[in-house]
């Protein structure tokens, strides 16, 4: 084709071919020596012995993972069995990952249709009022969120003068807490992409479906949620991962009942209570979780692409 | 005449794809030199090579009798006008025009004076300050031409300039790129896939199909000889019939058309059997008694011409095209009708 | 008869999202001018707990934070950015060469790992390596983790920009490094501002990455301001906070603004 000849040789006459390897190497080295060496150290970390005063000896062991999977007792001398404690701690993470990732799409679709159905200029406007959000410091936004829900903060208070409730909400400490935290952390990474995917969205098919006498909500439902797929895919990712992780909203707005899987990794690497090599499993055992979670999500993207 | 290009035995494969098929060509100084062929058929990735952005895998390119192979782009004293313009859009219509002079260390005042007298020369004096986006279609192909030309190369490329151009200003850029060409006298290399344009500009066209050459020559010898199937079927309207040549004699073929019509071509072979013939439709006129009797199956209004779809009486389609004139009765759909060859209308081809 | 793009209910849904999302940045923005020192009587309006940031007993300790956080997110930002130039034109324009998506990975490694296993694993490293924690190693960090922020919006742009133009500067004499400087960084230059202002944005946002690798003694103003929040949320935070909102403001909207003229620049 005319305009489109394959590139090669020279790659179009830009004659960057050449040069990709010194242009590549800072990142190579940095990503490297600072993400992927620690991250094999850590992997290494997770089978050594646990020194008292935090860090290590270097004695190989199975030590963390039998603590984290496994009970024998308290001096060690009973058959082992299924330790429920961590495992628990872990059920609990992916269960408050996947409420909030679902909360987030049932809010966040509706908003992303709403904004992408806008006027052009309203719709900079409201995707503006949207991201500004996520530009907001994270420790500050879970902050102000607690210090609106606290027992005696500016929700409770507004909500008894009006005689809705006699006695303050109790809502710091609590799943709801955390849910609403996550919530309102994550949202913008739900609504962007699903937003994006609409945003491409042919309403042409809509206005077919109509007219072959599907109603609204099947057209929803059997048009527009297959289409958008990809980007609903995209954001729940974006709002999952994170909250899988997610260490400020259950440190600041949960209890000790809320207890999730980056407040356990915390603690394993603070003062002298510390336990690094089992942090480090810990984490090890996180980070499969979410690398499985991005190969599915890899494998049924290249799925689809492949179709 | 001195030689601008010479262009000898160029392979350019990619990968597994070869797209140039060791082409050769010679174009002359001062020449309107067009490379003419359908999507794909390599003019584009020539032209691309001349220019140094694709080095070549295999022949050489000589510039004036140097061999540019191995050159940049930069190092190379041709100059292309690309298919969209490619003007710099973060740059004032005079700054883009002064670019290449600045790279070439032309001092600012002297690169303005320059870049004045160019626009002056494509008329957008007056907008030398605009950016290109405030700029039309037609102007910007303009800028794009007076960029080209600013830095005097020796060779200009054109990547299909007048593609992006609605029809009425395409045949006004024709004759003011043939001026211009003829003003300046730099040698143009045009690469379009649209015939017209290559035969109301060029000095000389190559037709290219497939990575390969198939005829060069000037606008009256390709389209009235033909050296094969593909020029014949590309260039112009013809019709391509399967026939049988009898026996050849002072140069003058007997060939028998489907369907039992015996004509004589010019040949300069001596090949007997069965061959291709192209007769092309416009020299044809009705007559009495005829060289060949067709059946008119349609008649098509076609303004400045009319078109009969006819058949021969072995079965194939037969294009005819009649001027329309106040004389002209076209036949009614139904009716044969005689059919006289002009002189040099049928031509045997090599395949 | 609405037309098929509308949904009852939609309206109300975005409307709630943003005053979810705006609740309690509005109420902590007015909080933070409260004349009264307990936070949940309204005592009039007063710039006091900003004066305290600045002079109270904390203000050292936030200044020293702030001026970490502030030269911490200008460098690492800086840097990251220029790694992910060098990055994006080799990805964009490198055509294709062996490693490449292994490359991609690499890049986008930092997004996909969760944040606090990359703490940890810094942590464990710094202190393997011997590297004091502290100024350095939460710099090293923070250039890591904004290479592929800064990448991303980098890269988009540079996608968007046709080869054809470097062509057209070659073709007139410019060489690479002149194509380069004049041409494309000129073009890229939307996408170089939005690629640094998140990385910053991003660096300067940082809190758990940070907490692992700071040592003792080292305060960033996310970390300073958690330290805080321990005992409780004081009105000084509010102010501190308000602060930080405004310049989160001031950021997007800069981000905002590079965009547009990015569509400008794009012919």
């Amino acid at each position: 084709m005319a305009g489109t000849a394959p590139k090669a040789g020279k790659e179009g006459g830009t004659g960057y071919r050449g040069i990709v390897g010194p242009l590549l190497l800072p990142t190579w080295v940095m990503v490297g020596v600072f993400m992927v060496i620690p991250v094999l150290l850590m992997a290494v970390y997770s089978f050594l012995t646990k020194e008292f005063r935090g860090g290590v000896i270097w004695d190989f062991t199975l030590a963390a993972y039998d603590q984290f999977f496994l009970s024998r007792g308290l001096f060690g001398d009973e058959p082992p069995r299924i330790e429920w404690t961590y495992i628990s701690i872990f059920w609990r993470s992916i269960w408050q990952a996947a409420l909030a990732t679902l909360v987030c799409l049932i809010v966040g679709f509706p908003t992303a249709w709403f904004i992408a159905t806008r006027p052009a200029r309203s719709r900079a406007v409201w995707l503006f009022l949207i991201t500004v959000p996520y530009w907001v410091n994270l420790l500050i936004r879970t902050v102000s969120l607690k210090f609106l829900i606290r027992d005696n903060g500016p929700l409770n208070e507004s909500l008894m003068s009006i005689g809705l409730i006699d006695g303050p909400l109790p809502l710091v400490n609590t799943n709801l807490a955390v849910q609403l935290g996550l919530f309102y952390s994550y949202l913008p990474f739900m609504v962007l992409p699903i937003y994006a995917a609409v945003e491409r969205y042919n309403f042409a098919l809509s206005e077919a479906a109509a007219d072959l006498y599907a109603s609204r909500w099947v057209t929803l439902w059997e048009i527009v949620l297959p289409i958008v797929k990809p980007g609903i895919i995209a954001g729940c990712i974006l709002v999952f991962v994170p909250s899988l992780g997610a260490f400020l909203a259950p440190d600041l707005l949960g209890g000790a009942k809320t207890f999730m899987i980056g407040s356990l990794i915390d603690e394993q690497f603070r003062g002298s209570q510390g336990n690094w090599p089992f942090g480090a499993a810990a984490a090890m055992i996180l980070m499969t979780l979410v690398m499985i979670v991005l190969l599915a999500y890899a494998r049924a993207q290249a799925k689809s692409e492949a179709r | 005449m001195s030689t601008a290009i010479d262009i000898r035995n160029v392979v350019k494969r990619y990968g597994l794809t070869t797209a140039l098929h060791g082409i050769s060509l010679t174009i002359a100084d001062n020449e309107f030199f067009t490379l003419l062929g359908p999507s794909g058929c390599g003019k584009t990735t020539l032209l691309r090579c001349i220019a140094g952005f694709e080095d070549v895998s295999e022949g050489d390119i000589q510039l004036f009798g140097q061999n540019i192979a191995g050159l940049e782009p930069n190092q190379r004293p041709v100059n292309t006008v690309f298919q969209q313009y490619a003007l710099f859009p973060h740059m004032s219509v005079v700054d883009n025009v002064a670019f290449g002079l600045k790279m070439k260390g032309v001092g600012p005042e002297d690169r303005r004076r320059r870049a004045g007298k160019m626009l002056e020369m494509v008329h957008l004096s007056a907008f030398a300050d605009r950016m290109p986006a405030q700029l039309s279609g037609g102007q910007q192909q303009r800028v794009a031409l007076a960029r080209a030309l600013a830095p005097e190369p020796k060779v200009l490329l054109l990547d299909e300039p007048l593609s992006a151009l609605d029809l009425k200003l395409r045949q006004a850029m024709r004759v003011e790129l043939k001026s211009l060409q003829e003003e300046t006298g730099i040698t143009f290399i045009f690469v379009t896939h649209d015939q017209e344009e290559a035969l109301t500009m060029s000095d000389r066209i190559a037709v290219m199909s497939q990575g390969h050459v198939q005829q060069v020559g000037t606008a009256r010898d390709i389209y009235e000889a033909p050296v094969n199937r593909f020029v014949a079927d590309f260039i112009g309207e013809t019709n391509l019939l399967d026939v049988t040549v009898e026996s050849v004699s002072g140069g003058q073929a007997r060939v028998i058309l489907p369907g039992g019509h015996v004509i004589l071509c010019p040949t300069t072979g001596d090949g007997l059997g069965r061959h291709l013939v192209s007769i092309r439709p416009e020299r044809l006129s009705i007559v009495a008694d005829g060289d060949l009797d067709v059946l008119v199956e349609r008649v098509v209004y076609l303004g400045t011409d009319l078109q009969l779809l006819t058949r021969l009486p072995g079965g194939e389609e037969f294009h005819v095209r009649l001027q329309n004139s106040a004389r002209t009765q076209p036949p009614a759909p139904g009716n044969r009708v005689s059919l006289h060859l002009e002189e040099g209308a049928a031509r045997l081809l090599s395949d | 008869m609405k037309g098929v793009r509308h949904y009852p209910g939609f309206l109300a849904m975005a409307v709630g999202c943003l005053v979810i999302l705006y609740a309690p940045l509005i109420v902590v923005t007015i909080y933070s001018f409260n004349d009264s020192a307990s936070i949940t009587t309204w005592g009039g309006f007063s710039w006091r707990w900003y004066a305290d940031v600045f002079t109270g007993p904390e203000a050292p300790r936030f200044k020293a934070a702030a001026w970490n956080s502030i030269t911490i997110a200008m460098l690492a930002a800086t840097t990251a950015t220029a790694i992910a130039i060098a990055a994006a034109v080799a990805m964009v324009r490198g055509g294709r060469f062996r490693g490449k998506s292994a490359t991609f990975a690499l890049i986008n490694l930092p997004l996909m790992v969760p944040e606090i296993v990359t703490a940890v694993a810094c942590l464990i490293f710094f202190s393997t390596i011997g590297l004091t924690t502290g100024y350095m190693t939460i710099l090293i960090a923070h250039i890591t983790f904004c290479i592929p922020f800064a990448y991303l919006p980098i890269a988009a742009r540079l996608t968007g920009i046709e080869d054809v133009y470097e062509q057209a500067a070659r073709d007139l004499y410019a060489t690479r490094a002149q194509a380069f400087r004049l041409i494309l960084l000129p073009l890229m230059l939307p996408g170089i501002l939005s690629g640094f202002l998140l990385a910053f944005i991003i660096s300067l946002d940082d809190f758990i990455i940070t907490n692992f690798v700071k040592g003792a003694g080292m305060e960033t103003l996310p970390t300073a301001i958690f330290g805080s929040v321990k005992q409780g949320i004081k009105p000084n935070i509010m102010a501190i906070s308000t602060m930080m909102l405004a310049v989160s403001v001031l950021f997007v909207t800069l981000s905002y603004l590079a965009n547009r003229i990015g569509q400008r620049t794009r012919s």
